[in-house]
């Protein structure tokens, strides 16, 4: 039986609009195992990328605690490695510089200067070592994004909807590489998405999120072997059985429709 | 067959050269067969060397240098085909700047149909640079170590300043209202203050000339610093990067194209604050060179200054061109 990696305890986040309070999440309850790929997913609104926030450090709840190998989580740090919606690398570098930006920004560069050929050839990105992120697509963007939190070898690796702007056949590709890296390096990553077939190709366990407050309403285990076909009779029924769940789970009363 | 094309280009090419030198060849032609009308004109002699030329004769030998000048950049671009297109695309305003010079050197000099003294023709400008080369010297070189010590100052200052009140809400609060108050005020205005504080006039000079670099470089450096996306400091956070990390690899080089802007505006207003400097109280320079010519109504001079200028002046604009565009190669291709 593998460790738990992450422990999240009755964790609360209100903000304040201005107005009023809004419960983003409320009461959230989650363990994520060594090694596991778990996926978040919810319509927009249910507090999903809130909770990838409070994980990395980049926001604090009011009440409850977040655990790292059972060390609380204060704030950002480079063994909770996240790559982000929108393209973010530091245009001004070189696919290769942003790659080595964490290294260079932990001070231990000099000592680890190999390591990022090897990241960049994990990748995929051979012999774009010297363009400028502007010169690349985006799809190859995202994966200098995944290789720059890599490379500090993070225990766990936090994903915010990194393909969500890409276009299907891109986001397959980066999919087969996340599987690959998970394989390999037996990394833990949470992912953030509202792909429900991203989910299940991926996902060890898939969390389903529901607003207002946003709250965990289940948890599912993916138990299909991999390499998942996409078109196989398990991953079609559990697909069918998930967008039912999921229909349910966000089939609040809305008052909007009645007139 | 091929060949025959490239000679064929060679020659079309070469027609390019003959038109582009065409333009002085007629200005040399004007200043040989039309007679001075002022008498005392032809007789000054300048020794140039061993040499002793009347001016007439200098300003031809100065066409035929420059004749020579763009034959040779002719026959030096034909051998790449980029250099190429470029002098064939400049060889139609080389031509027009030869007319003019002709031009001109009939209406001002030849036929003295300008006001004169006040538009001499480019033959009497020639000759200033032949009258005193070393005086003209000496002044450019004192413009230029006052701009070189002030505007670095400059840079370094507003560089300064702007990344303090770009990060620091404090120093914003403090210091935002300084700066604009006092930067929309042309810095000559401080020119009393400056003479009289300052132990020399040069140093009053530079501290013009800081100021008037200080406000946009400092204004605009701010505005960088502050207009750095959040996500982008996330992004360096979760990396493991430090404050000084994000202040100094996220915030300062996402703020560099502003910081350039800064620069390249505040280039534009240190020129003209040097020259004012210059003209109303320093003991050299270009400025102060075309205020005692003045005086002595020497426009000739007050023109040799201007030029002089024109070329140190974008000289040193391109010169931050340059180094702008190295700082900046990541925006090649993204800005046009």
């Amino acid at each position: 039986m593998s460790k738990d990696v992450l422990e999240i305890r009755n964790v609360n986040r209100v903000y304040n609009d201005g107005e009023k309070d809004v419960k983003a999440l409320s009461d959230i309850n989650l363990t994520v195992k060594e090694g596991e790929f778990v996926s978040i997913i919810g319509s927009s609104g249910c507090g999903k990328t809130t909770l990838l926030k409070l994980i990395a450090g980049l926001d604090m709840p009011q009440s409850g605690e977040l655990l790292l190998n059972e060390s609380k989580i204060t704030g950002p740090d480079y063994k909770r490695g996240y790559v982000f919606q929108q393209n973010c690398l530091f245009e001004w570098l070189t696919v290769e510089k942003n790659i080595a930006a964490g290294l260079k920004a932990r001070h231990v560069y000099t000592q680890n200067k190999d390591k990022v050929s090897k990241y960049i050839d994990l990748v995929g990105l051979h012999g774009f070592e010297k363009s400028y992120p502007h010169q690349i697509s985006g799809g190859m963007a995202q994966r200098v994004a995944i290789a720059r939190a890599l490379i500090n070898e993070p225990e766990i690796l936090l994903l915010d909807e990194p393909m969500g702007a890409l276009d299907s056949f891109t986001r397959a590709d980066i999919q087969d590489k996340l599987l690959d890296i998970k394989k390999q390096e037996n990394l833990t990553m949470i992912l953030v998405t509202h792909d429900v077939d991203e989910a299940i190709y991926l996902s060890d366990r898939i969390v389903i999120m529901t607003p207002r407050p946003g709250r965990i309403s289940e948890v599912i285990d993916v138990d299909i072997p991999y390499p998942r076909q996409r078109g196989g009779a398990e991953f079609i029924n559990l697909r069918r059985n998930l967008l039912d769940k999921f229909h349910l789970a966000s089939a609040e009363p809305q008052p909007e429709y009645f007139i | 067959m091929e060949n025959k094309k490239t000679v064929k280009t060679g020659i079309r090419y070469a027609v390019y050269i003959l038109f582009t030198v065409t333009g002085f060849v007629l200005a040399i032609l004007e200043n040989i067969f039309v007679p001075q009308i002022a008498a005392d004109f032809e007789n000054k002699k300048y020794a140039l060397g061993s040499f002793v030329l009347s001016i007439n004769r200098a300003y031809r030998i100065f066409l035929f240098l420059l004749i020579i000048f763009y034959i040779a950049v002719g026959i030096f671009s034909y051998l790449k085909e980029n250099r190429q297109a470029n002098y064939i695309k400049k060889a139609k305003f080389r031509f027009a700047c030869g007319v003019a010079l002709g031009i001109w050197d009939l209406f001002g000099t030849k036929l003295m149909y300008f006001p004169q003294p006040f538009f001499p023709g480019p033959a009497k400008i020639l000759e200033a640079f032949l009258m005193e080369s070393g005086y003209i010297l000496e002044n450019t070189l004192y413009s230029l170590r006052l701009f070189a010590l002030g505007f670095s100052l400059g840079v370094i200052f507003g560089v300064g300043t702007g990344i303090l009140i770009g990060w620091f809400d404090k120093v914003y609060y403090w210091l935002a209202p300084v700066l604009n108050i006092s930067g929309v005020i042309p810095a000559v205005a401080w020119m009393p203050f400056a003479l009289t504080i300052f132990p020399t006039p040069f140093s009053g000079a530079v501290f013009l000339i800081v100021i008037c670099a200080w406000f946009p470089i400092a204004s605009l450096t701010a505005q960088g610093i502050q207009s750095t996306p959040k996500s982008q400091f996330d992004a360096a956070r979760t990396l493991g990067g430090n404050t000084v990390y994000l202040l100094f690899h996220v915030a300062v080089p996402h703020a560099m194209p502003q910081i350039f802007m800064g620069i390249s505006s505040a280039n534009a207003f240190a020129f003209t604050t040097l020259v004012m400097a210059e003209m109303l109280g320093q003991p050299g320079g270009l400025g102060y060179y075309i205020n005692t010519s003045k005086v002595w109504s020497a426009y000739y001079k007050v023109f040799a200054a201007i030029i002089v200028m024109a070329v140190l002046f974008s000289l040193i604009m391109k010169g931050i061109g340059a180094i702008r565009g190295y700082v900046l190669r990541w925006q090649r291709g993204l800005v046009k």
